[in-house]
């Protein structure tokens, strides 16, 4: 039976109910039934939780080669479970894992992952973005074989949990342990991380609009003004102007201020998962179709040179 | 050690992107252009490990499918650098999906033998972030992405194994080992990249630069995806533009903050 399958990632519920929604929007609009699997115990809480409505089915990717994530696993399991399913289309949460080994797997069937979809429309016609978000593409898929998704965090809202009721099929794929040619470690944090941006109610973050190390200390004296965490985005702290630690975005920290003041900062999309649950957020940038400008609150279009400054005194004359 | 690194040139970041007349593409004529940042970071690392290899044969080979202008990027590898290049002039890369690309780069690689390909994570114009894992496949090599560090784990050649850092979501990493060959997409900010040295841009005038025909690689074309065309985003909220003198823009924004959103 031709259908929509939803793969969810163990430990990563919220984007895989997300990849869930998209599922549904995709049933809608082509009448499959939609049916979801993931790695792990038909115990795990990837299947006791549900989002929406329920699932067709639900299926237990199980084997005690896969208790660690490896690309080779994966891809094996993955290959083997959707020739036996078939379906029409193959939806992922667009995470980390799924960037590891999804397009090896797509490339097993002579497919190509449409990766990172920020919405389905009909036909269906796939949205992503491009050049760093300036712009949308719309993208198609042909022929025939499973058409692979995964979906951007944040783009499709999930329906919340309830519990699951769907019966839970286990498949075992057969994996022999000299076809994983890579040793995975234990996860670990690099250091202990003194900054706790998650919790900073106001936080003016610095992007590559600084030009240079010696200007840092412009955006210092308006955090200092506004009593707020200074933070940046990704390239920042790679040319080491501000600490790893006070990196926000997906490689990041995520954060959830009051106020989030972007300077100079474009809005590239990992930046911007890492800025949306903020209650207010401006932009200074002189660019005015940079993409931070579209998801801002208030902007202002200007030189950063010019306007910090004036905002670090008009801060100061209004706690006078 | 023999390592090749995948790279791409894309529009510079400050580019003005046009849509073209037909909404399909963008307006490719007066784009600047340069080379794909993460990109840089893959050439970064794979010129240390040359340098570490201990071998004096070890070689970087920087290969790259696009037109006629990749052949500027390509000399700036070679400029900071890189053995020899290989350039797969291709003026259709636009009606090839990823694994359409994917599959002209492995053509050239297959016959080279290397020990280790790296490419960049992702692209900054399509931003597909798929090629150098789909290349993994076609090759059959081992692979990890995300890769911030690379080290050599047999200390003189042939080197057989190597131990990589990946970065993971929120601050997070991991080790894995490796067998060799293999094949890595590397994550921007693991090194400071170099630049080219006078020195070095006078001899890469003087090293190979090899040109393929598209045609001449036997890659099977067609697409399974297709970009149907491209548009501007539409604005997801009402965002006020504060206009005025940055003296004046700035206390609009304090008394907004202050009055209207309630955030100070």
């Amino acid at each position: 039976m031709s259908s929509i399958l939803v793969v969810q990632q163990a430990g990563r519920n919220r984007i895989s109910f997300e990849a869930m929604a998209a599922g549904r929007v995709l049933a809608q609009m082509t009448g499959l039934a939609f049916e979801t699997a993931a790695v792990g115990d038909p115990n795990a809480t990837v299947f006791i939780e549900t989002s929406g409505p329920q699932p067709a089915a639900a299926h237990a990717i199980q084997h005690p080669l896969l208790e660690q994530y490896t690309s080779d696993g994966y891809v094996l399991a993955f290959e083997q479970f959707i020739r036996k399913l078939a379906p029409a289309y193959v939806i992922f949460p667009h995470t980390y894992q799924v960037r590891d080994f999804v397009p090896r797997l797509a490339t097993r069937f002579h497919q190509v992952l449409i990766s990172d979809v920020t919405s389905i429309e009909p036909g269906p016609a796939f949205t992503r973005q491009l050049f760093q978000g300036k712009m949308n593409g719309s993208y198609r898929h042909h022929g025939e074989g499973p058409c692979f998704v995964s979906v951007q965090a944040g783009a499709f809202p999930a329906a919340p949990p309830q519990a699951g009721t769907t019966p839970i099929h286990p498949f075992i794929p057969e994996i022999a342990a000299t076809d994983i040619r890579t040793s995975p470690g234990e996860p670990f944090r690099a250091s202990s991380q003194n900054v706790d941006l998650a919790s900073a109610q106001l936080i003016v973050g610095v992007g590559r609009g600084i030009k240079d190390a010696a200007n840092i200390p412009l955006v210092q004296q308006l955090a200092d003004a506004l009593g707020a965490e200074l933070a940046a985005s990704r390239p920042i702290c790679d040319a080491g102007w501000l600490p790893m630690e006070r990196q926000v975005g997906s490689s990041g920290q995520t954060v959830a201020p009051k106020l989030y003041l972007a300077v100079g900062i474009s809005g590239a999309i990992q930046h911007l998962v890492g800025i949306k649950a903020s209650q207010c957020i401006v932009a200074i940038n002189k660019d005015p179709h940079a993409p931070i400008i579209e998801i801002a609150d208030y902007a202002i279009i200007g030189d950063l040179f010019e306007v910090v400054p004036a905002l670090t005194q008009a801060v100061k004359a209004a706690k006078q | 050690m023999k390592i090749i690194v995948a790279i791409k040139q894309v529009p510079q970041r400050d580019a003005v992107i046009r849509i073209d007349a037909a909404g399909k593409w963008i307006e490719e004529s007066d784009i600047e252009w340069a080379l794909n940042e993460s990109d840089a970071y893959a050439l970064e690392e794979a010129l240390l490990l040359k340098e570490n290899s201990g071998d004096p044969a070890s070689e970087v080979i920087v290969l790259s499918a696009g037109p006629e202008r990749v052949g500027v990027t390509l000399r700036e590898a070679l400029a900071k650098g890189a053995d020899r290049a290989i350039h797969i002039l291709a003026d259709d890369l636009a009606s090839r999906d990823a694994l359409g690309v994917a599959r002209l780069l492995a053509a050239a690689i297959t016959s080279e033998k290397p020990d280790l390909v790296l490419t960049g994570l992702q692209s900054e114009d399509l931003g597909l972030g798929q090629t150098g894992v789909i290349l993994a496949e076609l090759l059959d090599l081992p692979h990890a992405s995300l890769i911030l560090q690379v080290e050599l784990l047999v200390a003189a050649a042939p080197h057989t194994r190597i131990k990589v850092k990946r970065e993971l979501e929120e601050g997070w990493f991991q080790e894995i080992t490796l067998p060799l060959p293999a094949l890595l997409t590397i994550q921007s900010g693991g090194n400071k990249l170099r630049y080219a040295t006078l020195m070095g841009i006078k001899r890469a005038k003087l090293k190979e630069c090899r040109v393929l025909s598209a045609a001449d690689l036997a890659a099977p074309s067609g697409s399974v995806v297709t970009l149907a065309s491209v548009s501007l985003p539409q604005r997801q909220k009402s965002t006020q533009i504060l206009t005025g003198s940055p003296a004046d823009a700035a206390a609009t924004l304090v008394e907004k903050l202050r009055t209207e959103a309630r955030v100070l």
